[in-house]
Order: structure tokens, then C-alpha cells, then sequence
């Protein structure tokens, strides 16, 4: 691993380890360009991980304080948690479930597509769908997605098998065990799935794929990584002439620090590239960084989300098993009869014993809601991705009332959910309800939207620098060499779980920059 | 079983480092009883800050809230035990739990269910209720009573996953198309 100088300007510093960062990270380094990686958490290892799901929680999850307004459920039900994702090495790749399904091309055009919504503000993507597909097509290879190339399908676990049955009774389709970046078969140097169920606390087998123990080690070897963990990016700075040129930074003891840079790259998860963006406000650029459109942090999507679970009076035991292995896409159409514009995925889901109660269930107390616990075993579970609609009061502001450990505002996430939103959120809970009634259910339970897990679009790509914040490589519209590099450039979320996405993107945006720096653009 | 038996045989020390103490006993094959040194089937909890007779209560309101009648009291004691270790940390958290339980009366664990019920909704968007229940869930269904008791479990790296251990022996539905499913790794 390289030393790289706090004085040397010739590196590119990413913020971010996760899909986006370490992917980046990963790409520069094997071009032989020097990159500091700068992560806000500690580095875990297979061997570390914790199998204690409370505590796996609090290993992995970003636990800095937050607030949040507006009137989605997640403000009602999680008021100190309106968004989970990590803090760690790897990013939310560590504790994701690693369904990596594709955009569909309408989806990429959906403002064409879904016309001029009142109270939304769609966009279409700057980008051909072909183009992004070529990258899809690499980072299927890179992740070993299965049901891909040579990846052969996750077997069908015992919740799957009650998914299946009751999607084929409704007449769905395209039911599988999904595309999921977890090795069916020795890959990669990584193992096979042995089907743990604990997806979410960190994939002891190494068999799901996760930066941390893919992109980051390989970039490692290189010899041209810098990584520094519990390194908190606090403040990005500029020159004159309004080009970044240095990242201040927080290290684990708490000592300020600055790196300079030729090239910055922003990939904390939406939420913190949008924070830290509105951070690094400067009498040149008032409203922060990268915001003379006043986009940043506005447009936030976060798909929607819900749990269905189906109690039957025979035994599933639903956590055996790789989490999230199963989907129904015929539902993936924009069909504006069904009452909304856009589509969603059911996905398999189901939560071990205590996250079940705690995020799971409605909320309640008492015979009623203990006995949906005493059915544990006969539990089935199902989950709602689908497309929610970029709004432009959706929008992570700085709360000045609250500070961080450093005296920083915090961000808070503010959610008005669109009519739509709600539309497809019920028609998603009717027929999953519909696919376990038909197969023999005792009791349908709809569970409340958990915090939200995919955090998209506060800093999107876009064809007119009005609409949005960078271009249609990240590059930000106003400063040449600041990219943004995670989930916040997409320019809507459509239905597909955003990893894959957020990778190919990416791999993309690398090929780009090493280009452009060639060149003496950047 | 007797929640509070008055020949329980305990360590006086105890009482010099601690404020209360819940007791009970594990039934025989219980998950407790296999963890705990073989013969003895008591257990003993000790709490620091709270007397035993609040334990008392917070052990009523836990098992209120979540009612599983067959689930021993020993798991709903370490809920009781987790409270009491946040509130002899935190000024605040004991003041909140004193007072709620307090205001339960001391009487609260002998009332039949359905007057704990009608009391707890009375207050059940306070402060000592939330807390209480946030409690209660975290704590209660991470035992490994509650394990056993539901059926769950739990971590399964150490024992090679579920490959080979029922992920898939769901029977009373058809089996998945291998097209739609992927082969098991042998």
C-alpha cells in the first residue's frame, strides 16, 4: 500500500469505500494513478464480522446523528434512523443483500415516459441506455451476478419456494431466484453461498460480493492505494480559480487533517455527498460546492419500499437461506392503468429474531402483535422495490440545531411522498397479499417502509446544468475536477436495486477520468 | 414455577453490591437450564440501580407487552437486566424508569392481564412506555430463550450455513423448476 504524501497534489482522493468508491478506487490505482481513500469507518474482515445481529448493527451501521422531516412513515416509525447504511470498509456493500438487477431502457427516459407530473421533478438520463449497458455487462463479470454470463442461479430456498407458488397462482412470469452478485459457484477466489441468511451482518463466506474484500484488496496490491479509515471528510476546498485542490478530514483521533488533491471524487452514500457538498460552501460558492443550480441534496429518491409477510400453518423457516434470492419482475412496466407510473420489483426478504419486531412488524404491543412472532417458524416474507419519483422539496438540507462529534450541522432527510408513491406501494402490498392468499395463508401482516436502504439522486446527472449537478460521467457541471461517484448521480432510481448501477457507472466515470487527465483536461 | 421463591439460596454478597435481585427458576431442558451449571436450574439476576421490587414491575410491563405465556421469565429478567444496566449509566434513563414504574403502582405485576393492558395504554406514547418497548424487543427476542422458543436459529457460519441444514426441505409446496432455482452446491 502507497504512502501518499498530505502535500502531494499529483493524487486523486475519493471519499467513500463503498460500491461507487472502492470501485473507482479499484479502477484508478490498476491505471496506475495514486488515489488516498478516504473512509469515515473501521475496516472489518470475514473473520470479524459479527453474527450477533444487534450487534452486527452497530459494527456496520452509520449511527451518526441525523434528523428528518415530512410525511413518509419512516419519520413516524424510525425518528432517529431515517436511513441505514454503513459506516465501515466496503461501504453498504458489506451489509447489502446484493440484488443486482438492471435498469430497463424506459426507465433511463423517465421523463419522456411518465410525462409532466405535477409535483415531481422527473429528468430524463443524459446517457444512451447501450451506454450504460456495456458497463452493466462488466460489472455483471467483475460481481459474479448470477444468472449472468457463467453464474448459474442461487437455489431455491424454503421462503422462496412459498414466493414461487403463490407468484406462479397470480400468473406472474418472470419469477426466479434473481440476479444476485453472490458467487452460486467458487469464482472471483471467492467461495459459494452456503446460504447463511445473514446477508445483512457481512457475509462471512466472502461469497456476496463487497468491495471490501474485492475492490479495496485489489487496489491494495497495485501499490497505488492510500486507504485511511475512520477518516471523516469534513470540508472539500478550492483554488482561486474555483477548482477543488485539497479535502479536510477528520483521522481516528480526532485531529483535523488536509490532503491535497488533483481530483476529487464524492461517494459517502447520498445522504453525506450531498452534506458534505452543502459543507464546503465558500465565499465563491455560497450555496456549497458544485450548487449553482441548487440541486444538491434536492431530487432525493429512495425507492419504495414495504414488507408483506404471509403466516402459514406449516413450517418455512424463513431466515435458512440467502436473504433477498428471489424476485417477480413482471411488475417492472410502466402501466399508467394500474393507477401509477413506473414500475417495482417483489423481492424475497425476511429478518432475523430481533430485527423482525423492531423493523418488520407494524408497529404495536401486546397479544396481537406477539402473535405474529409465535409464528416465527410459519413466517414468510416479501419485499417492494420499486421506483419512487424525485421531488424537488425531497432534499437533504444542513440542520444547523443539530451537530456531529466534529460541531457540524447534520443532514436532515426531508420526504413528501407523492401520491404515486403511495399508489404503488398499496397495489405492490394487494398483490403481494393476493400471491401468499392463494396459497393457503392464515394471516396476510403488512409491515411499515424500514428506514430507506437505497439512497439516490441528490446530486444527479443531467443533460441541461439547471436540472442537476453533474454531467453524464459525474463530473460536476461546475467544477471540472470534482466528480461524484455513488448513488447520487443517478438521475431517477427506477425499480432495480441500485448497486449494480452505481458500479457500472463507476467503471465508467474511471475510464473517463483517466482519459481526461491524458488529455490535460482535468 | 415461582417467579419470586422466598428459600432461594443466594450469595449475601450480593446484597452488599446490589440494590435488587430477581430470581426464578428455568424449566428442566430449557435453553437457560442447558447453558447453566448442571444442578442448578435457579437463576439470579442482579441489578444495580433498581430495587427489586421495580424489577418486579418492569418484568410485568416487558411480559405486557410481549406476551409469549410459555416464554420463562428468565429471558423477560434480562430485559429488566439491560434497563438496569442503561439506567445505573444514565441519570435521565433512571429517572424515567423510576418514575414510570412508580406510577404503575407497586401492585402492577399481581394485576390479572388485561388491567396491566388498560394501563399501559393509558400512558403508551410516554417516554418510560417507549422505552420500555424498544427495550423490550431488542433485548427479549435476542435471548437465547426466545431462540429456542420460536423456533429461530440464529447464526449458522460455524455449522457450514443451511446448505446442508433444511434451507430448502420445505416440502408441502411444489419444488422450483431448475430454471428458475440454480443446483445446490455439493
Amino acid at each position: 500500500m502507497a504512502a501518499i504524501d498530505f502535500k502531494d497534489d499529483s493524487a486523486i482522493v475519493i471519499i467513500g469505500s463503498g460500491a461507487g468508491g472502492g470501485t473507482l478506487a479499484h479502477e484508478l490505482t490498476r491505471r496506475g494513478i495514486k488515489v488516498v481513500l478516504l473512509e469515515a469507518g473501521k475496516r472489518q474482515s470475514l473473520n470479524s464480522f459479527s453474527q450477533v445481529p444487534g450487534e452486527a448493527f452497530t459494527q456496520l451501521t452509520w449511527l451518526d446523528p441525523r434528523t428528518q422531516s415530512g410525511d413518509w412513515g419512516v419519520a413516524r416509525d424510525f425518528p432517529t434512523l431515517p436511513v441505514w447504511h454503513c459506516k465501515t470498509v466496503g461501504g453498504t456493500t458489506v451489509h447489502w443483500t446484493a440484488s443486482a438487477p438492471r435498469l430497463r431502457p424506459w426507465e433511463l427516459r423517465a421523463h419522456t415516459t411518465y410525462g409532466n407530473l405535477a409535483g415531481t421533478s422527473l429528468i430524463d438520463w443524459p446517457m444512451a441506455y447501450d451506454e450504460l449497458e456495456k458497463y452493466y455487462k462488466i460489472a455483471e463479470l467483475r460481481m459474479g451476478v448470477t444468472r449472468r454470463n457463467d453464474m448459474p442461479g442461487l437455489p431455491a430456498s424454503n421462503n422462496f419456494k412459498v414466493m414461487y407458488a403463490g407468484a406462479k397462482k397470480l400468473g406472474y412470469k418472470q419469477v426466479h431466484t434473481g440476479h444476485m452478485a453472490i458467487n452460486s459457484v467458487i469464482s472471483d477466489e471467492r467461495g459459494y453461498c452456503i446460504q447463511q441468511g445473514f446477508c445483512v451482518q457481512g457475509c462471512k463466506m466472502g461469497a456476496k460480493w463487497s468491495t471490501l474484500y474485492t475492490e479495496i484488496p485489489d487496489a491494495e496490491e497495485t501499490g497505488n492505494l492510500d486507504l485511511r479509515i475512520e477518516s471523516t471528510a469534513t470540508r472539500i476546498e478550492h483554488d482561486r480559480q474555483g477548482r477543488v485542490n485539497a479535502v479536510v478530514y477528520r483521522d481516528r483521533e480526532g485531529k483535523e487533517q488536509r490532503q491535497e488533491a488533483r481530483l476529487v471524487c464524492v461517494a459517502g452514500n447520498a445522504i453525506e455527498t450531498a452534506r458534505l457538498l452543502l459543507l464546503s460552501e465558500s465565499a465563491k460558492y455560497p450555496r456549497g460546492l458544485a450548487n449553482s443550480s441548487d440541486q444538491v441534496g434536492r431530487n432525493y429518491c429512495h425507492q419504495i419500499t414495504g414488507f408483506v409477510w404471509g403466516i402459514f400453518d406449516k413450517p418455512i423457516y424463513s431466515w435458512r437461506g440467502a436473504t433477498l434470492a428471489g424476485v417477480v419482475e413482471d411488475e417492472v412496466v410502466n402501466q399508467p392503468q394500474r393507477g401509477f407510473v413506473g414500475g417495482y420489483r417483489i423481492e424475497l426478504l425476511t429478518l432475523d429474531l430481533p430485527t423482525l419486531p423492531l423493523v418488520g412488524l407494524p408497529y404495536g404491543w401486546g397479544r396481537d402483535f406477539a402473535s405474529i412472532i409465535d409464528n416465527y417458524r410459519n413466517l414468510a416474507g416479501l419485499f417492494i422495490n420499486g421506483e419512487d419519483l424525485p421531488r424537488p422539496g425531497n432534499r437533504i438540507t444542513l440542520n444547523s440545531n443539530v451537530t456531529d462529534a466534529f460541531s457540524l450541522p447534520v443532514a436532515n432527510v426531508h420526504v413528501d411522498e407523492h401520491a404515486n408513491d403511495r399508489a404503488m406501494r398499496k397495489h405492490a402490498q394487494g398483490q403481494m397479499s393476493k400471491m401468499y392468499e392463494a396459497i393457503g395463508a392464515k394471516r396476510v401482516v403488512l409491515g411499515p417502509v424500514p428506514p430507506a436502504t437505497h439512497n439516490l439522486c441528490t446530486a444527479r446527472m443531467s443533460a441541461d446544468p439547471s436540472d442537476g449537478v453533474t454531467n453524464a460521467w459525474g463530473q460536476t457541471h461546475d467544477v471540472k475536477n470534482l466528480f461524484i461517484s455513488d448513488g447520487s448521480v443517478l438521475s431517477t432510481p427506477g425499480a432495480a436495486n441500485p448497486t449494480l448501477t452505481i458500479v457500472a457507472l463507476a467503471l465508467r466515470q474511471a475510464e473517463y477520468i483517466n482519459r481526461q487527465m491524458k488529455a490535460g483536461e482535468v | 414455577m415461582t417467579r419470586f421463591p422466598d428459600s432461594q439460596p443466594l450469595d449475601r454478597r450480593r446484597f452488599l453490591k446490589t440494590t435488587g435481585l430477581l430470581t426464578g427458576w428455568v424449566a428442566a431442558g430449557s435453553s437457560l437450564a442447558l447453558m447453566a451449571p448442571a444442578p442448578a436450574r435457579a437463576w439470579a439476576i442482579d441489578l444495580v440501580v433498581l430495587t427489586s421490587a421495580e424489577g418486579a414491575t418492569l418484568m410485568a410491563v416487558a411480559r405486557t407487552i410481549a406476551p409469549h405465556d410459555k416464554l420463562e421469565d428468565a429471558a423477560y429478567a434480562l430485559v429488566v437486566q439491560a434497563i438496569d444496566g442503561e439506567a445505573a449509566k444514565d441519570e435521565k434513563i433512571r429517572k424515567v424508569v423510576r418514575a414510570g414504574a412508580a406510577a404503575l403502582g407497586s401492585d402492577f405485576a399481581k394485576r390479572d392481564e388485561s388491567t396491566r393492558v388498560g394501563a399501559l395504554k393509558k400512558i403508551d406514547s410516554s417516554e418510560f412506555f417507549q422505552a420500555l418497548r424498544l427495550k423490550t424487543l431488542q433485548v427479549l427476542y435476542a435471548t437465547p430463550m426466545a431462540y429456542t422458543y420460536f423456533g429461530y436459529e440464529g447464526e449458522a457460519f460455524s455449522q457450514g450455513g443451511y446448505l446442508s441444514r433444511g434451507f430448502n426441505d420445505l416440502r408441502w409446496l411444489p419444488e422450483v423448476p431448475l430454471q428458475d432455482s440454480g443446483p445446490v452446491p455439493s
